[in-house]
């Protein structure tokens, strides 16, 4: 029973298992199916490998009730029946095929056999065939031959009728003069000729050829000689000759000497160009121009020669050396030129044109570095490039220069007219000298401007050398040097110095002559130079270095020193203008003192005027100063500065101090005394250097006009009313020059000192009351 | 090497007028004149002892008149000239009416008037006696100087200066007064002076002749003269100028000097305060420019022996000694002779020679306190000098030691 139950719980996967085999017996793989799910290890399951009656019984006994076991017996005993059916219906189909496989065979071998034979018969025929050709071609042998010999005395035949046209061929060559042709045919015969002249027709054909060769190379050497034709032509020309076995060395110092004279033509149409600039140079071409002719014309036939010199002649290497002294020698010639039109370029007005034109030359160059490149033609023209571009600086720094100088006339100019002319001002109107239209500090910022402007305008046109789309600017030269020892240093640089220089300048020439330059010129460069040294020229080289990118190789000038020399000379203008001022001063003092008679002078009864012009000269030269300058500290006033009284006291110290043992016993003024030892402590310097502030200035200038006036007195002799006339005037000056200065007792000290010398040089000494001097000294 | 202080004097009055006592080659000796309106106006005989460092005065009386300038004779060591201003009210005027008429040129014509003057003077032969008394009793018992004559013409207006003839037998003298130069000859002892030739300066203004100076090469035949910005030569044997240098300085030029031993060569100082040396070949362009004082300068003086010393004095209280090697007679210093020298010394001499040779300023000497208008060299002794300041100070000082040792060897 438990037998039977299986087949039918195995049905379906038995039967596959039944097909696997069978087509594993006739050899069909079963391989490329894969198993459509795994195989259980389930002893349990009935269509498993490791299936295990036992087991499962016992599960099945385990786990099922009664009716459930009963309902698994008969669906097993069913799957088990049709199992049987299946096997026998298998068995059976078996069986017919073998039959129907038995019969095929037996067909087989039947046809077979009838093949044979027909192969048999196919040979026997073949046999025959290959009999018969055998026998065709022995019979065709001889006409083949004859046939071969025919064709072979037929070409010759014609090679032959070519030998003999050749000369007329060559002879209508000549006509149409297609000379290539000619050398082209005559090159083809001419082995033959040679091979078979000892044939005498042969020897007649070589003759003519050679005869027409003749003359055709005559005729091709006459054109040559004449040069007319083009550079393509006269290549041509070359390369047939020398096909023609001319020697080449020959040819070469032709060809080369056909070249030069068709340059040099050029060269002279270049240079007649040049020429005309004399006359007129208006209608002159602009340098652009010039330098395009001489790219299109000399330039590009230069590169057309050395490209068919070193195709016909490729093969003469030692010919390669004869190119480049060619080369050079009329490159040579070509720069002297271009070297000539750039100096003539003078006008500093569009730089643009200038650079272009010599990028363009530059760069046309380059292709003749390219075609010969050892040549030393490429160097010589950045040579000039840069010979030009360092000329061009050193003209923009003299356009620059005189630039300068055409703004200080015009400065001066400005001064020169009235309108501006601050003295004459009265002693009120410190305002007045601004009211002029043109003032100082205007002239000053419209004078640094327009510097700075065209330095800016100078630099943006160099600049142009450096940009990046001129062929010349990488080089090394125009990347270093160039910004740095051309444009920093001897442009730049070059200019601040030359500003400094020129300043100073007028320090000395004008000293001698005196006058020949205006003070407030003077007062103006010097706050110009000082503008500079405090930022200007920090400025500007600050500008050069960013706009050039100045790599210091080589040491440069650093702003330092510079601004050093720029305050040197603001020094010395300031100086040099408070002489000027002093001396002029000095002059009115000097002249009123030296001129009067100051024995016989009548009792003063009013300031004399030149003290009046004196006061007025210096409060416009105040105004003037103050312009530019600032103010200055200046010590402490004493409240009563203009109410001072001096001479009373003046004249007994002054005995006291020169002549002890004869005004034996004289009062000394304590006060006054230490004073004097005060001063004597810090010596005065007369011609001092002054500082850059308006009250230093106006003490410089006070206090040489003073010291004049002391030493002028001293050198006078004085009658009673001429003392009172020199106290009243210290006494007007005193009131209103203690004003101008850093310390008034300075004004103090010297008013004293001409007031004392007055005295002691006097006949009779009898000085007037204070009051007096007071009530005539506000009166004026 | 310390240098000695300098020795200072004062003179109770002011003063301009300074001069080595030129005939005498023994003794330091100056002469001050000094300038008073109201008391006797003296000069002072300065003798120096330098191994003492001791000042000996004398004074002498100068009554005339205050001294604007004094020359000593280059012969006779008791002669000497001055130039003084006469200021007198109208009645002393009259007092000494017939001997000053003659000889002074009347300067003004009202009530008070100042002339100046040129006389010449002899010392009193026993003046020296005085100097063995204690000083006050000379300075209260001063003897006078005699006159021996004066050089004053009233056609020529007034003396500025009165110039010897350098190491001549003190026969001849040059006075300039106003815009004439006159050569007067001494006669009989310098007792009788008179006019052998003038010169006369034409030109637009009022030209006045502010100083002058005799130069001691071509025999004495030369002259030049200051008057405002100009400097002249004149030749004395026709009494023409010879060269003019116009606008020598900015200002008016002070005072000039010969360089003793260069005879083309010529120092000029003035009020644009500065010292210019001149070779009156070419005039166009001073040689060198000195520009050191801060005030005008008032005298210029080569030493007589080293001609590349120069002293200047200036109104800025400063008295400058300096350096002037490379337009001296001796450019390259001076030339060794290599027998005197030990070996030592030879290698230290070589060192010197390759030292540059530079112009500089040797010593700023601020021992004045006024304006110091005259300078003089000492006539015995090379290596002195003495400054005088307007407040009447005198300065006897010396060329630094370490120089002069440069200079000798």
């Amino acid at each position: 029973m438990d037998e039977g139950s299986v087949p039918v719980a195995e049905d379906p996967g038995r039967r596959r298992r039944v097909h696997g085999m069978l087509k594993l017996y006739y050899g069909l793989n079963e391989e490329g199916k894969a198993p459509e799910q795994p195989e259980s290890l389930d002893p349990c399951d009935i269509n498993g490998p490791h299936f295990d009656p036992e087991l499962y019984l016992n599960k099945l006994r385990r786990e099922c009730s009664l009716t459930e076991l009963m309902d698994q017996e008969t669906c097993m005993v069913r799957q088990i029946r049709s199992l049987d059916s299946d096997m026998q219906t298998l068995v059976y189909e078996n069986y017919n095929k073998f039959i129907s496989a038995t019969d095929t065979i037996r067909k087989m071998k039947n046809d077979f056999k009838k093949m044979e034979d027909e192969m048999d018969c196919l040979s026997a025929n073949m046999a025959a065939i290959t009999e018969f050709s055998a026998r065709i071609s022995g019979t065709l042998q001889d006409q083949h031959a004859q046939i071969t010999k025919l064709s072979g005395v037929h070409t010759l035949l014609r090679k032959l009728q070519f030998l003999f046209e050749l000369p007329a061929r060559l002879n209508k060559c000549l006509e149409l003069q297609a000379y290539a042709q000619a050398v082209n045919t005559h090159r083809r015969a001419r082995c033959v000729l040679q091979q078979y002249s000892h044939l005498p027709s042969f020897k007649g054909i070589q003759d003519d050829c050679h005869a027409i060769m003749d003359k055709l190379a005559q005729e091709l050497r006459q054109k040559f000689r004449d040069g007319g034709s083009s550079a393509k032509d006269l290549s041509e020309c070359v390369e047939l000759l020398l096909q023609l076995d001319e020697p080449a060395e020959e040819l070469c110092d032709k060809f080369l000497s056909h070249a030069r004279s068709r340059l040099e033509s050029d060269l002279q149409g270049l240079e007649a160009e040049i020429r005309p600039s004399l006359p007129s140079p208006a209608s002159n071409t602009d340098i652009l121009e010039f330098i395009d002719r001489g790219c299109n014309e000399f330039v590009s036939s230069l590169c057309l020669v050395i490209t068919s010199y070193q195709e016909l002649f490729i093969n003469h290497a030692q010919k390669g050396e004869l190119l480049h002294v060619f080369v050079d020698d009329l490159a040579a010639r070509y720069f002297m030129l271009v070297e000539r039109r750039i100096q003539e370029e003078k006008g500093v007005g569009d730089n643009s044109l200038l650079v272009r034109a010599l990028d363009r030359f530059h760069r046309r160059l380059q292709a003749v570095a390219k075609l010969l490149p050892g040549s030393a033609v490429p160097n010589k023209g950045t040579e000039i490039v840069i010979r030009a571009a360092t000329e061009r600086v050193k003209q923009y720094l003299s356009a620059l220069q005189s630039f300068y100088m055409d703004s200080l006339t015009d400065v001066r100019q400005a001064l020169a007219t009235p309108r501006l002319s601050v003295a004459g001002t009265s002693v009120a109107g410190p305002a007045s000298g601004r009211d002029a239209p043109t003032s100082l500090p205007e002239l000053l910022s419209s004078l640094s401007a327009s510097i700075l402007n065209q330095i800016k305008s100078v630099l943006a046109s160099v600049h142009l050398f450096t940009a990046k789309d001129i062929t010349f600017s990488n080089k090394p030269y125009f990347k270093g040097e160039f910004c740095s020892q051309g444009v920093r240093e001897s442009l730049v640089v070059s200019f601040i110095k030359f500003v400094c220089q020129s300043s100073r300048q007028f320090c000395e020439t004008a000293g001698d002559k005196g006058g020949s330059t205006p003070p407030a010129l003077l007062l103006l460069l010097s706050r110009l130079c000082l503008d500079y040294e405090t930022s200007t020229i920090s400025y500007i080289l600050t500008l050069t270095d960013e706009q050039f990118l100045v790599q210091h190789h080589s040491p440069v000038t650093p702003v330092t020193t510079l601004c050093a020399e720029a305050r040197e000379a603001a020094q010395k203008l300031l100086n040099h203008y408070v002489k000027v001022q002093g001396l002029i001063i000095s002059q009115m003092l000097r002249k009123s003192v030296e001129t009067r008679d100051w024995v016989n002078t009548i009792e003063p009864r009013n300031v004399r005027a030149v003290m009046k012009r004196v006061v007025e000269d210096t409060t416009s030269i105040d105004v003037q100063v103050g312009l530019l300058y600032e103010e200055g500290v200046r010590k402490a006033h004493s409240s009563d500065s203009s109410k001072r009284t001096f001479s009373v006291y003046s004249s007994s110290r002054q005995q006291a101090r020169y002549a002890a043992s004869y005004t034996p016993s004289a009062p000394m003024d304590t006060n006054l005394l230490s004073n004097i030892h005060k001063l004597f402590s810090e010596r005065i310097d007369i011609f001092s250097s002054v500082e850059f502030n308006k009250v230093s200035v106006m003490t410089g200038i006070i206090k040489i006009s003073l010291k004049t006036f002391l030493e002028c007195v001293r050198l006078r002799t004085f009658g009673r009313y001429g003392l009172q006339q020199i106290q009243v005037d210290c006494h007007y000056l005193q009131m209103y020059l203690w004003r101008f200065v850093s310390d008034e007792n300075l004004v103090h000290f010297l008013l004293d000192e001409i007031v004392g010398s007055a005295a002691h040089r006097c006949l009779d000494p009898a000085p007037m009351e204070q009051s007096v001097i007071e009530v005539i000294c506000e009166r004026g | 090497m310390e240098d000695d202080a300098p020795v200072i004097y004062g003179l109770e009055f002011q003063a301009r007028a300074l001069t080595a006592q030129t005939a005498e080659t023994d003794a330091v000796r100056f002469l001050v004149g000094t300038q008073s309106l109201k008391f006797d106006n003296q000069i002072h005989i300065i003798d120096f002892d330098d191994e003492n460092n001791i000042i000996n005065k004398n004074v002498l009386l100068h009554q005339a008149g205050e001294i604007w300038h004094i020359g000593a004779s280059p012969a006779d060591k008791a002669v000497l000239t001055t130039c003084y201003n006469k200021s007198e009210s109208h009645c002393f005027l009259l007092s000494v009416a017939p001997f000053a008429a003659s000889l002074c040129s009347s300067f003004f014509s009202s009530d008070s008037r100042v002339v100046s003057c040129a006389a010449v003077w002899r010392m009193p032969s026993d003046w020296e006696t005085g100097s063995h008394e204690s000083p006050d009793e000379s300075a209260h018992n001063p003897q006078t100087l005699e006159l021996l004559c004066h050089l004053d013409d009233s056609t020529h207006g007034n003396a500025a200066c009165v110039l010897w003839e350098p190491m001549g037998d003190g026969k001849r003298v040059i006075s300039l007064a106003d815009n004439h130069a006159l050569l007067w000859d001494l006669q009989e002892s310098s007792t009788q002076a008179t006019v052998s030739s003038t010169a006369t300066l034409e030109g637009k203004g009022q030209l006045k002749f502010t100083s002058g100076k005799w130069s001691p090469h071509h025999n004495c035949s030369q002259l030049a003269t200051a008057n405002d910005t100009a400097i002249r030569g004149w030749d004395l044997r026709t009494m023409s100028q010879i060269y003019c240098i116009e606008n020598a300085h900015g200002q008016l030029v002070r005072d000039l000097d010969f360089n003793p031993n260069r005879q083309y060569y010529l120092a000029s100082c003035g009020d644009d305060c500065k010292v210019k040396f001149w070779d009156v070949r070419s005039v166009q362009e001073p040689v060198k420019t000195l520009e050191e004082h801060s005030h005008w300068v008032w005298s210029v003086r080569y030493n007589h022996s080293h001609d590349q010393l120069v002293l200047t004095a200036s109104s800025d209280s400063r008295l400058i000694l300096s350096n002037m090697v490379s337009i001296s007679s001796e450019p390259f210093g001076h030339l060794v002779d290599d027998e005197e020298l030990s070996e030592g010394e030879e290698l230290h001499q070589e060192d010197k020679g390759k030292e540059p040779l530079k112009d500089s300023v040797v010593s700023t000497y601020e021992e004045h306190e006024d304006s110091v208008y005259a300078a003089e060299w000492s006539s015995a002794d090379p290596w002195l000098f003495a400054s005088l300041s307007y407040d009447g100070r005198l300065v006897i000082n010396r060329v630094p030691r370490a120089l002069k040792y440069r200079i000798l060897l």
